[in-house]
């Protein structure tokens, strides 16, 4: 009993909104002590691959920007399913405050995909099978946000984009699946994705590394956006008035 | 290694500095973002919250 | 059992009829698809080689766009004149109205595009087989879009900028079924044999048919609270 009290306590707006003011910085800070190493271990000690020689260097900030795309949806979207299932306004607040973030990460996993691609295969977009479902992506994110932004009554919006979300989520081994097979059949139009070189320990460190910078960096992020949006929806609330005469 | 050698990336200076500067600089831009979002948050809160405590104490004194 | 039947039944020769007295909505959703197919030869010019490779791909897209533009009907009218809310409160089950509803939407928006694709596929000079195929593929593909169309169109209900809106939501996740839609004509022209392609368009229209109802019917709660 004790615990589920616990539980529901740290997950009204109330007491997370300072809670998450103190977790920020350890977020940050913990995001900066790994992007330093991180791309130490990416420009110093990766050596050059032998075929795409120091353009392959990409590939550190590349992945972990696709990786991060791909798991924001799914932790956006198990927001958006808890916010509707045991209606708490709180998850469905991470929902929305995640979404940007990720869309964010997709558009730099294409643009950084376009950058590594145009030495590559000598073309800025090629109708590969990952960089058209990052594309993909990219539009199932903006569905997602205009949705929200589009529907004034933050309740309906949070419960009509957590259908969004969960639709999406659904869909998206589909989607993958069907750009997947149609990239096959269409192989004498497009150029095979190069599998990206056989990895050396300290590139998988590198690209380890940023990728938990990236991690540290949407949690700190998600929740500065977070506190932001919480503020932005309960100003009426007794508390928020409360603190802000406490501020002055 | 000297420092030219190294911006030049072995001929793919422009394509290795582009993809490390733009995510740079979105990930700088969006936190400047948020942190602004903030404090202008605060700032209309804290209006708000002088406004209605001075009609309070209006209220009070009539 | 027969309660359901008879409410799913009820609500789609509803719809029909309803659909039947303004038959110009009907004919404005099957002329928009001709022209847009239409269009593209004067773009790109018209010789019969390329035309023929962009056949499936053109007549897909269009199908895609003309399903779209016929959602906001789907709801919109009941829930202006408070039938969806009535509807709502009823003892049957919200996604067997969804069903019904969705049903007799295809029947006036989706079966009319499949009947006219084979004309259509003869301005591109398709071959007898290759129209047969856009065709079947077209009967399998377009009730899926209209049942992943009612989720779109149940969440957008309503809201300000609702028609630009549901496009954004609804066709990127149209994109499976234009890939195998088109794929199956293509697939048949080039003589590998459409049925790989049409029994995945089966498969996700039996996804469709179990999944979407349930996701329309919450979508519409939402919107109505």
């Amino acid at each position: 009993m004790a615990k589920k009290i616990n539980w529901f306590k740290y997950s009204s707006p109330q007491t997370f909104y300072p809670l998450a003011g103190k977790m920020i910085p350890w977020f940050a800070v913990a995001a900066l002590l790994f992007t330093l190493p991180g791309l130490y271990f990416s420009f110093f000690v990766a050596p050059p691959d032998y075929q795409q020689g120091e353009a392959y260097r990409i590939m550190f900030i590349h992945v972990p920007a696709a990786w991060m795309s791909m798991f924001i949806y799914m932790v956006m979207a198990g927001y958006a399913g808890m916010g509707l299932v045991l209606n708490s306004r709180l998850s469905s607040m991470m929902a929305s405050a995640l979404a940007p973030t990720g869309a964010m990460f997709t558009f730099l996993a294409l643009w950084t995909g376009s950058l590594w691609g145009k030495p590559m295969w000598g073309a800025w977009w090629v109708w590969d099978a990952r960089l058209t479902s990052e594309l993909i992506l990219l539009f199932l994110y903006i569905g997602f946000m205009s949705l929200y932004a589009a529907i004034d009554e933050p309740r309906r919006a949070a419960r009509a984009s957590a259908v969004l979300a969960l639709v999406g989520v659904v869909n998206i081994p589909i989607i993958y699946f069907s750009v997947k097979w149609w990239n096959t059949l269409h192989q004498g139009s497009s150029i095979t994705a190069s599998k990206g070189p056989t990895m050396a320990a300290s590139m998988f460190i590198a690209m380890m590394l940023m990728a938990m910078a990236f991690w540290m960096y949407t949690i700190a992020v998600a929740l500065m956006r977070v506190r932001c949006e919480i503020l932005e929806r309960e100003r009426h609330a007794e508390w928020v008035a409360e603190a802000m005469r406490g501020a002055k | 290694m000297n420092l030219s050698e190294f911006f030049a990336m072995g001929g793919y200076g422009f394509y290795v500095w582009g993809s490390y500067g733009v995510t740079a600089l979105c990930l700088i831009v969006e936190v400047a973002l948020l942190m602004r979002r903030k404090r202008t948050l605060l700032q209309r809160l804290g209006r708000m919250s002088r406004v209605t405590s001075t009609e309070v104490k209006n209220e009070i004194q009539t | 059992m027969t309660s359901l039947t008879a409410a799913f039944r009820c609500i789609v020769a509803r719809d029909i009829t309803l659909a039947l007295r303004r038959r110009a909505d009907v004919l404005t959703t099957l002329f928009f698809f001709v022209i847009v197919v239409s269009l593209f030869p004067l773009g790109v010019g018209p010789e019969m080689a390329t035309l023929r490779i962009m056949a499936p791909g053109v007549v897909w897209v269009a199908a895609l766009l003309a399903s779209m533009l016929a959602l906001e009907r789907m709801f919109y009218g009941d829930y202006r004149d408070g039938t969806l809310e009535q509807m709502l409160l009823t003892p049957q089950p919200l996604p067997v109205l969804v069903l019904g509803k969705v049903f007799a939407h295809w029947l006036v928006s989706g079966l009319p595009l499949v009947l006219i694709a084979p004309l259509l596929g003869v301005q591109y000079d398709l071959p007898p087989e290759g129209l047969l195929i856009l065709a079947l593929s077209l009967l399998v593909g377009t009730p899926v879009l209209s049942l992943i169309g009612a989720i779109g169109a149940a969440l957008t209900l309503g809201v300000r900028g609702g028609g630009v809106l549901v496009s954004l939501l609804v066709l990127p996740l149209y994109i499976p079924v234009l890939i195998f839609g088109a794929g199956a004509v293509d697939a048949s022209m080039s003589g590998l044999g459409a049925q790989a392609h049409l029994s995945l368009l089966g498969a996700f229209l039996l996804g469709a048919l179990i999944l979407a109802p349930w996701a329309a019917a919450a979508a519409l709660r939402i919107s109505m609270e």
